[in-house]
């Protein structure tokens, strides 16, 4: 780390004098191999193994098997449930973003529902599974639901629990972009308050609003712990037979279905990633 | 909606310009009173300028007049009809923001034809009529871009021209030059000043810049903590305030302690004739303005009231401020350039003032340096 | 223009002392909805937790209370699998090192990005959003080989912590980047740099501080996403708080300490986000 050795005023700081130019990107070279080793090694390692027999060589037409009927249903199933939630989370979470944001923007509701929110977005999982299994399952503190079991019913409302607060973490920015001259520019040219919403408000918060559905189908797809923890013995979705796959593997021969499998997760994951992406980047340009 | 032409004549403008009508406006936030008994009249196709430190009730006035916010009490009736209770919607007004304002996924063309949509014109007539107004401000060319693709005083201009593409009755301006560069501030100034005058339209213009406010407005209003303090022509704001606010925050002035006697006031061996006639004989501060008091090279070293040194002299462009220590204070005096040019820091000076009428205020506690004018 | 009617108001001269226009009415309008709003929200997120609570607290006998199942967070022990309290402990450490382990890795990162390399942020933006993408499940798989060929049983969960932070990368970035935007980066380290601090002063003692309230955000989703991690743990064999839990549930489902656990883990995490919401406050003067 080099220090300055002079006070220069109003000049640009610069490293001092004889040290060999080392280039600033190196700086970033501890995130980047951290990434690297972690995030990116792994999966490309399930890309490459999806790709090749057990015994090594390759074997691109693996992916034929994704058109497996099992593997199509199981991927219809995670589909249905994702979509289920992913759509309640992201209209319910809307709402209460909407609410969230027309209030005090220091006050104490704002910031207790925001600190919520980053909390429950991160406690599905099992802890989720059983408070709800204590709430409306068969010995149900507040009523049974006979529904409950029903897959993508009772398992839908539980993820539904999660994704509403990570809606109103993503949506929430995009609310506060909304500039209050444009509502009152709007009203002053003659709109009313549908009007408002139907010309300016909804058009501008739309790519917003897609996005953060698409983050929430993405995030939907992912979860595991949560369905496991609802149901153990069948595998309704992709993660949980996956999951069965790995455990279930003796020696070597089942690894390449769980790679498949997750395989055909990452390209859909990556989908819809691309088009959230998409979607934030036209957003932030109107509402930055 | 009938189809007006745009270049009205002074007698078509008059016709169809309407009284705006402001009586006993009063609004409160809690304890803070933004606007206290307001009483303000814009005759048909005048343009008034409210000016006033931050704080003092002039967007609040604007924004009562708008709709967007409620009075407490007091009545608002344009052309005759009352409208307090209106909502900002129906109230047929434009409005021109600080900033901000246009809708960023609307092209130019759609911004501007957005209020004729609204009242569901069809969308040639509405196109037409969007063009021309485009073509008022000057931006026909721009008509398929984005606001974030043009300048910001090219922003404004489109504002302007959505505000009156729906040919409202009032004009409202809040601020809209704030924001913008200096140069562009004052082409911009002027270009609103002349469409206002060819549309003809009743306007209010908000601004915390005296310079715009007096370059451009048929009367200003200068208000201060919810109250005008005066509502005059712009020439008679500046040379006779009517009160010591107004002619602080107006330009500047120098406080010097004067005695009155007999409608008149002695100011360091000077008489002046008052703005008031009958202010009663005393002790006084009178405020005389820079550009009445001439500087003269004076070489010789007696000393006297109005002999004094150069301090600092502040280049503004065509002229220049020449600080002078007399002594006991400091005045300061405005002078060509070219005339300051041979006054440079140092040289001994001789003053004289102009008997131009002085504004004189009762509170001689304070005398001594020139007032600056509210940042 | 139509004329002004009342709008089923009575006459102007009574509504003299209070503003009654359309704004104001607005405006009530707004907040019922509000209200009605964070009702029906907070019920429904309130009420399994309080089930769970409810029913932390329940007796051997239906209907009665009891505190049995609290008590038994401390000893309880299923059999063949670890105490309950051994997996607590493991999942707070690896919380805490987690924590470090990801601030210490982006909070610089981040600001020298910021500072000096700042083609960079786009790749940065894209790396830290991918693990959104690529779900934990397939981590493992591919993580699998990489622990199997380390023998991992032999290792502590706390080895845990390595894929723990590219969890938490999506959530402390998107924090870390707000808080980041909101200060004025460049004028903040020009200024300490001409005054002669270095790099490493600039971040750590003059933009850092800057950003407590976006690092304290980060460290706050980080916690919470460690305690509540399940299937990477899961499904590589380790045994973390989650685990426990669910290993308890499979072998008897009705346990209390299940429901008293879970509990006291929220009830943390709670805990620790008011205290955070608190500590991050800037003190606010007068006017």
């Amino acid at each position: 780390m080099a220090v300055a050795t002079t006070t220069e005023t109003g000049a640009r700081p610069s490293w001092s004098g004889r040290r060999p130019s080392i280039p600033a990107w190196t700086g970033t070279v501890p995130f980047l191999a951290y990434v690297v080793v972690f995030l990116l090694w792994p999966t490309g390692i399930v890309v490459v193994d999806s790709l090749k027999h057990p015994n090594g060589n390759w074997a691109l037409s693996n992916i034929t098997e994704l058109g497996n009927p099992l593997v199509r249903g199981y991927f219809i199933g995670s589909f249905k449930l994702c979509l289920l939630s992913s759509a309640l989370g992201a209209v319910l979470g809307a709402i209460l973003a909407y609410a969230v944001a027309s209030g005090n923007p220091d006050g104490v509701v704002r910031r207790l529902y925001l600190a919520s929110s980053g909390v429950l977005a991160q406690f599905g999982g099992v802890t989720l599974a059983f408070a709800f299994l204590v709430l409306i399952g068969p010995v149900g503190l507040l009523f049974h639901a006979s529904w409950y079991f029903e897959f993508p019913w009772g398992i839908g409302l539980i993820y539904t629990y999660f994704e509403i607060p990570l809606m109103v973490l993503v949506f929430l920015p995009a609310i506060d972009g909304l500039k209050v001259q444009w509502r009152e520019a709007s009203e002053n040219l003659g709109a009313s308050a549908w009007q408002y919403w139907r010309y300016v408000g909804a058009p501008l918060l739309a790519p917003a609003f897609l996005g953060g559905a698409l983050l929430l189908f993405a995030n939907a797809l992912s979860a595991f712990a949560t369905i496991q923890a609802w149901e153990n013995q069948i595998a309704y979705t992709v993660p949980q037979q996956i999951s069965t796959a790995l455990s279930s593997e003796v020696g070597l021969s089942n690894v390449n279905v769980a790679d498949l499998l997750a395989l055909g997760m990452v390209i859909m994951v990556a989908i819809v990633m691309t088009g959230y992406a998409l979607l934030q980047r036209r957003a932030a340009r109107w509402l930055r | 909606m009938t189809s007006s032409p745009l270049t009205r004549t002074p007698e078509g403008a008059a016709r169809n310009a309407v009284e705006v009508r402001m009586e006993g406006l009063s609004r409160h936030y809690g304890a803070v009173v933004a606007l206290d008994r307001l009483d303000l009249t814009l005759q048909p196709g005048e343009l008034v300028a409210l000016l006033g430190p931050s704080g003092c009730g002039k967007t609040t006035t604007l924004r009562l007049l708008a709709g967007l916010e409620d009075a407490d009490t007091g009545h608002i009736t344009v052309g005759g009809k009352d409208i307090t209770r209106l909502s900002a919607a129906k109230r047929d007004m434009g409005m021109v923001f600080q900033a901000y304002s246009l809708f960023p996924h609307m092209t130019v063309r759609q911004n501007v034809a957005f209020g004729l949509r609204l009242r569901r014109v069809g969308a040639a007539q509405r196109d037409k009529r969007a063009l021309e107004m485009l073509d008022l401000v000057g931006l026909s060319t721009q008509a398929d871009r984005y606001p974030h693709q043009i300048s910001g005083g090219q922003q404004q201009r489109v504002a302007l021209a959505r505000a009156l593409a729906i040919e409202p009755q009032v004009l409202l301006l809040d601020e809209p030059l704030s924001a913008l560069d200096a140069k562009v501030r004052a082409q911009l100034r002027d270009e609103i000043r002349r469409i206002q005058l060819e549309v003809g339209i009743t306007t209010l213009f908000v601004t915390h810049d005296q310079e715009e406010a007096l370059a451009i407005a048929d009367r200003v209003g200068v208000m201060r903590e919810g109250r005008i303090e005066q509502l005059a022509p712009p020439t008679e704001v500046y040379s006779r305030p009517a009160t010591s606010f107004v002619a602080e925050f107006v330009g500047l002035s120098n406080r010097l302690t004067g005695e009155v006697r007999g409608g008149e006031v002695t100011v360091r061996g000077r008489t002046l004739p008052l703005v008031e006639s009958n202010v009663p004989d005393g002790q006084v501060v009178a405020l005389v303005r820079p550009e009445a008091v001439t500087l003269a090279s004076h070489t010789a070293p007696e000393p006297g009231p109005l002999v004094g040194t150069v301090i600092a002299v502040t280049f503004l462009g065509a002229t220049s401020r020449v600080t002078v220590d007399l002594g006991d204070i400091t005045i300061l005096a405005q002078l060509s350039t070219s005339d300051a040019a041979a006054l440079p820091a140092g040289s001994r000076v001789a003053l004289t003032i102009r008997p131009d009428p002085v504004l004189v205020s009762a509170d001689a506690a304070s005398a001594g340096p020139a007032a600056e004018e509210e940042a | 223009m139509a004329a002004v009617t009342a709008l089923g108001e009575t006459p102007a001269a009574e509504s003299a002392s209070h503003p009654r226009g359309m704004q104001s009415r607005r405006r009530r309008r707004l907040n019922l909805f509000r209200y009605v709003v964070f009702t029906v929200f907070g019920l429904f997120f309130v009420l399994p937790l309080l089930a769970m609570a409810r029913f932390s607290l329940e007796g051997a006998k239906l209907g009665t209370w009891s505190l049995t199942a609290w008590r038994q967070i401390a000893s309880y022990q299923g059999t063949g699998i670890p105490p309950l309290l051994s997996a607590i402990e493991i999942t707070l450490e690896l919380a805490v090192i987690t924590c470090v382990v990801t601030l210490a890795l982006l909070v610089p990162t981040m600001i020298w990005i910021r500072l000096r390399v700042q083609w960079l942020a786009r790749t940065m933006e894209f790396l830290c959003l991918l693990p959104l993408t690529i779900p934990a499940i397939v981590l493992v798989v591919g993580l699998g080989r990489i622990y199997n060929r380390i023998q991992h049983y032999s290792l502590s969960a706390l080895m845990l912590f390595w894929v723990y932070v590219i969890l938490a990368l999506p959530y402390a970035y998107r924090a870390l980047a707000a808080g980041l935007s909101a200060i004025d980066v460049t004028t903040l380290s020009e200024a300490a740099r001409s005054l002669g601090a270095s790099w490493f002063t600039v971040i750590v003692r003059v933009i850092a501080p800057n950003m407590r309230q976006a690092i304290l955000n980060a460290l706050l989703l980080t916690f919470a996403l460690v305690l509540g991690e399940f299937t990477i743990a899961y499904l590589l064999l380790y045994t973390n708080l989650q685990v426990e839990l669910y290993s308890i549930s499979r072998n008897t489902p009705n346990a209390g300490v299940l429901f008293s656990t879970s509990f006291a883990a929220l009830l943390f995490a709670f805990a620790l986000l008011l205290i955070l919401s608190y500590a991050g406050r800037r003190r606010r003067g007068r006017g």
